[in-house]
């Protein structure tokens, strides 16, 4: 595998008696865009939520199965959520930046929980995090001024990016970004994902194929809990191997 | 998300790229039978065929365009947009051909007769054996129909080539037929490019149905399971 890469090794998740995940076993390749697509409930989000142990929060839900980062087993004894989730950051659907939060603080936030003291270098780290997402040109003269939830609906979601990007992850998992945005917004967002993934590993469940056929050079289709079938985007949008996500990418079901 | 209006507008315009190959296939057949019968109005019907097959390409390539921006067709649908894409290009030049074929017939029938060296009715038999077989392959999405199209070709270009030989051989022993051997020629040619888009036709009905490019004699990989 190479570095930054996500090996996926038997996954299975519940939530209680139900199960969401069956056997999924995946090589996410490292510095590049993967999309998860697949009709609601097929486990696209549990999916992406077991990659940095978010499906755990769920008192209800539980994981069993192996997923590496680079080298580490996230699900290995000693390894905690936190460590986790530093190394494997989230975006969600709709933008949640601290509400009451400056831009500044916003962005770290995630920082300060990992033992940072506030000075010269943090506001270093916080500039460089909002200019990878794209919003250091729109908020530089604000930062410590207006909230976070000031902001549009997109430049909240770039926000949040930087939020995520602030602790330098090596994987970023992003839960339909760009569903709620208008077009130029989405627009933006996409062209970030470009960037991005020269020094991350993204990860994106998407409703919208034509998103998907154009962020990510992988794609994995999922159905009732099952990877049906993962490969190159440009194979699975214009010959994919297996009936049933012919099926749902040309709108036959789903 | 339903796609059922999609799905329909998808079907009318293969039904329509259906009834475009048959107003092909009828004006090649009308040339060939003025050949045969030496009759100026079958040549009359292939020239006013053409303005329909002409005007048919234009609606439906504008179909095809507002099918691909306002649907983004994915996968099977993607591949088969682009192969009526094709065969609306390729049926509008075998329109063309058959035109060329009846303007040689009109000026074979103002010269004095004289037969053809080359087997021109075996020639256009096989020609049109390759457009009905590659349009049937189409109508049935049958891939293996289409492949055995393929195979047909070889043999077209065969003919072609002993059409040449043997015009070229009656030119010298009868120079004063030249312009009758010239046309012959022509015939030859045009039915042995009417053979080529039929090929086009059944190569795009692999790729449509099966996701393979087959052109230039490249290998099709495996059915897909």
């Amino acid at each position: 595998m190479t570095s930054g890469g996500i090996r996926v090794e038997l996954l299975n998740a519940w939530f209680g008696d139900k199960q969401a995940l069956r056997d999924i076993s995946i090589n996410i390749e490292g510095y590049h865009t993967t999309a998860i697509i697949g009709p609601s409930g097929c486990g696209k989000s549990t999916f992406v939520r077991c990659l940095n142990r978010m499906h755990e929060v769920n008192p209800l839900a539980r994981a069993g199965g192996r997923v590496f980062i680079g080298n580490t087993d996230i699900y290995a004894n000693g390894t905690t959520p936190v460590e986790v989730r530093r190394r494997v950051g989230m975006v969600f659907q709709k933008p949640n930046p601290f509400p009451t939060m400056s831009i500044y603080d916003n962005v770290a936030a995630g920082l300060k929980l990992n033992g940072w003291e506030r000075g010269r270098r943090l506001g270093e780290v916080v500039e460089q995090a909002l200019r990878r997402a794209a919003l250091w040109d729109e908020v530089k003269d604000d930062l410590k001024q207006k909230s976070g939830a000031s902001l549009s609906g997109g430049q909240q979601q770039r926000l949040c990016i930087a939020r995520a990007l602030a602790v330098e992850p090596e994987v970023l998992l992003m839960d339909e970004p760009a569903s709620a945005l208008d077009p130029m917004a989405t627009a933006k967002i996409e062209d970030l994902l470009f960037e991005l993934k020269q020094s991350v590993t993204v990860v994106i469940v998407t409703h919208n194929m034509q998103q998907a056929a154009r962020v990510a050079e992988f794609t994995g289709f999922f159905l009732m809990g099952e990877l049906v079938e993962f490969d190159r985007t440009e194979q699975m949008f214009t010959r994919p191997r297996d009936k049933r996500t012919e099926d749902y990418v040309t709108g036959r079901f789903g | 998300m339903s796609r059922i209006r999609f799905h329909e507008g998808l079907e009318g315009l293969r039904q329509e790229l259906t009834a475009m190959g048959g107003m092909a296939e009828r004006a090649v057949e009308l040339a060939v039978r003025a050949y045969a019968e030496r009759d100026l109005s079958l040549c009359q019907q292939v020239f006013s065929g053409e303005v329909i097959i002409n005007s048919t390409e234009r609606r439906l390539d504008e179909v095809v365009l507002d099918l691909l921006a306002m649907q983004q067709p994915m996968a099977v649908d993607l591949r088969l947009i682009l192969a009526i894409s094709k065969c609306i290009a390729d049926l509008e030049r075998v329109g063309d051909q058959a035109v060329n074929i009846a303007e040689c017939i009109q000026k074979l029938l103002g010269l004095p007769e004289f037969d053809s060296p080359a087997d021109l009715p075996e020639m256009a038999s096989l020609a049109r054996t390759m457009l009905r077989r590659a349009l049937n392959a189409f109508v049935t999405g049958d891939a293996a129909e289409a492949q055995a199209v393929l195979l047909l070709d070889d043999d077209l270009d065969t003919m072609n080539d002993h059409a040449y030989t043997a015009v070229a051989a009656a030119k010298a022993a009868e120079p004063a037929m030249t312009q009758n051997l010239l046309n012959f020629l022509i015939i030859a040619r045009n039915l042995e490019r009417i053979g080529d888009h039929a090929t086009n036709i059944a190569e795009d009905v692999i790729f449509w149905v099966r996701g393979a490019d087959v052109r230039h004699h490249a290998l099709a990989p495996p059915l897909s399971t």
